[in-house]
């Protein structure tokens, strides 16, 4: 990072709860009342912002958002990653800041989905019709299969996942924004109807509704702005390399390798000069229990294997050392996947704000971490620092 | 007989998978690639894929996806899904065979997998591995 780069913080941020909403509210919609939100949050308008930057898988195209947002002339880029989308336009907009292109960024990312498992298309991922029809295009199946492979190589129980899926749903319960508020226990979330095995249905993220969106800002603009600015010290986005096992794939290479959120993670940890081991609250993509355990190593947080220990001791809870998805991540809230990497970068700004409530944690966090991954193998990480 | 894809085999009986082999690395994709994911070259051979392997992971889909996916005849019923380790390759397959029994590194052998008439009345099939003891 050279010494000239401009430094870019969050200063207004805005949630439209996910979940199910009225079938009539469209996705767009709840992304403008979203970015209402976040403007009001950093106490600017619309006519302020001199570059935006939005996300949506299957909601239209959100430069249309300027429709009702306001017709500024604003320049306005769509991003559509999977679901690395929000991650990848949070970063979009900070390099348009530190490009100098303008002082005062929107960052938005929407999603309306309709119930159960994702449908994928073959030929948008490269495939032939086959992959699909003779089903074994299905992001569950991938989610179980990785679980199966990591938790055997690592000799990790079963057991597990229950812990991370209760944990999540005692989060969702501290949460008022989230869709899942009721605890349940391990036994109930072991015992629930096998989805894919390892995984029952409490064990991965249903596909939701909702929006979110940050207002960014440089940084000698921020603190004009917002009493407590958070910095984005780095955003980082990568697509996966020869050899790493991911969504969609037909084949893998003998050698497997490391994971597209290895190689997004160190390079955000470098650029932001931190090492993992300062990160006090994390945000980890959670579309199943067992994502949560393995990118907790993907991402340099733990070593491979010492998740058993690590939440057994209740580290990841909320009150623990290193707080995972204090939200409740994606099992709590489900996943409008435009939207679901700016409900990261939410709880993470509120956490470091030390606004976030009856789930904030306790000792007053100073490092925050976020991570998304989403298919055919794409992630995106920030670093935020209060 | 016709395969779903007819990308997917080398020969039908007996059954073998086609793959592509890279010249310059080496590299084993499945199905056949135009270029190499590892090392970008263009130049790919086609290599009959080794019938019987290990199983590297595996799951059940226990729900009926969404299209594209199309139900065998008789409807949907639950059925294995796996990655099995061909030594050059490791290839995602339907897996027959009953999944109380899977284990990551048992012995799986190729099978073709019946799925539904083609247009002339004679079966449409694609691939799935079963373990190496069962009987066809």
């Amino acid at each position: 990072m050279s010494a000239a780069r401009a430094e870019v913080s969050i200063v207004g941020v805005g949630l439209h709860p996910f979940g199910r909403h009225d079938p009539a509210l469209t996705g767009m919609a709840m992304g403008a009342r979203a970015s209402r939100l976040a403007l009001a949050d950093a106490g600017v308008s619309w006519a302020d912002i001199g570059y935006a930057v939005g996300g949506s898988n299957v909601s239209g195209k959100p430069d249309s958002l300027v429709g009702v947002l306001g017709l500024t002339g604003v320049p306005f880029v769509n991003v559509r990653n999977g679901c690395a989308t929000a991650g990848v336009a949070l970063a979009t907009a900070a390099n348009a800041i530190r490009a100098g292109e303008t002082d005062l960024a929107l960052v938005v990312g929407f999603d309306k989905h309709e119930r159960g498992a994702f449908a994928a298309s073959p030929a948008d991922y490269g495939h032939g019709d086959w992959y699909g029809e003779t089903g074994l295009m299905v992001t569950t199946q991938f989610f179980a299969m990785k679980d199966r492979r990591y938790l055997h190589t690592h000799g990790l129980s079963d057991r597990l996942l229950g812990q991370v899926a209760a944990k999540a749903f005692r989060c969702g319960e501290l949460n008022p924004d989230a869709w899942r508020r009721k605890a349940l226990t391990e036994d109930e979330i072991m015992r629930a109807r096998m989805i894919s095995p390892p995984l029952t249905q409490y064990m991965l993220c249903s596909p939701s509704e909702g929006a979110a969106a940050v207002v960014l800002a440089r940084g000698d603009r921020a603190a004009d702005l917002c009493q407590r600015p958070v910095r984005l010290a780095a955003a980082a986005m990568r697509t996966r390399r020869f050899g790493s096992f991911e969504v969609f794939a037909p084949w893998l290479p003998p050698q497997v390798g490391d994971s597209a959120s290895v190689d997004a993670a160190s390079a955000v940890f470098r650029a932001a000069c931190v090492s993992p081991a300062d990160v006090q609250v994390a945000q980890l993509q959670d579309t199943d229990a067992g994502a949560e355990i393995y990118h907790m190593a993907e991402t340099g947080l733990c070593a491979d294997g010492e998740q058993q220990e690590l939440i057994d001791r209740g580290e990841t809870a909320p009150a623990g050392r290193l707080p995972v998805n204090t939200d409740g991540g994606c099992l709590a809230n489900g996943e409008p996947v435009g939207a679901s990497g700016l409900r990261q970068v939410i709880d993470i700004v509120l956490q470091l704000q030390g606004r976030a409530g009856a789930r904030q944690v306790p000792r007053q966090p100073r490092v925050g971490f976020t991570h998304v991954y989403g298919a055919p193998g794409v992630s995106a990480c920030t670093v935020l620092t209060a | 007989m016709i395969a779903v894809d007819p990308g997917l085999f080398s020969s039908l009986d007996p059954p073998r998978l086609a793959g592509a082999r890279c010249a310059s690395c080496g590299t084993v994709t499945f199905p056949v690639q135009e270029g190499c994911a590892r090392c970008a070259g263009t130049e790919l051979a086609g290599v009959p894929l080794a019938d019987r392997g290990t199983l590297w992971t595996w799951t059940v889909q226990a729900f009926e996806p969404k299209a594209p996916y199309r139900a065998l005849e008789g409807g949907f019923t639950p059925y294995g899904v796996g990655y099995v380790d061909l030594g050059d390759v490791i290839v995602e397959a339907r897996l027959l065979g009953d999944p109380a029994c899977f284990e990551i590194g048992m012995p799986m052998r190729l099978t073709l997998l019946p799925l539904w008439p083609g247009p002339d009345g004679s079966p449409v099939v694609s691939y799935a591995f079963r373990p190496a003891g069962e009987d066809a």
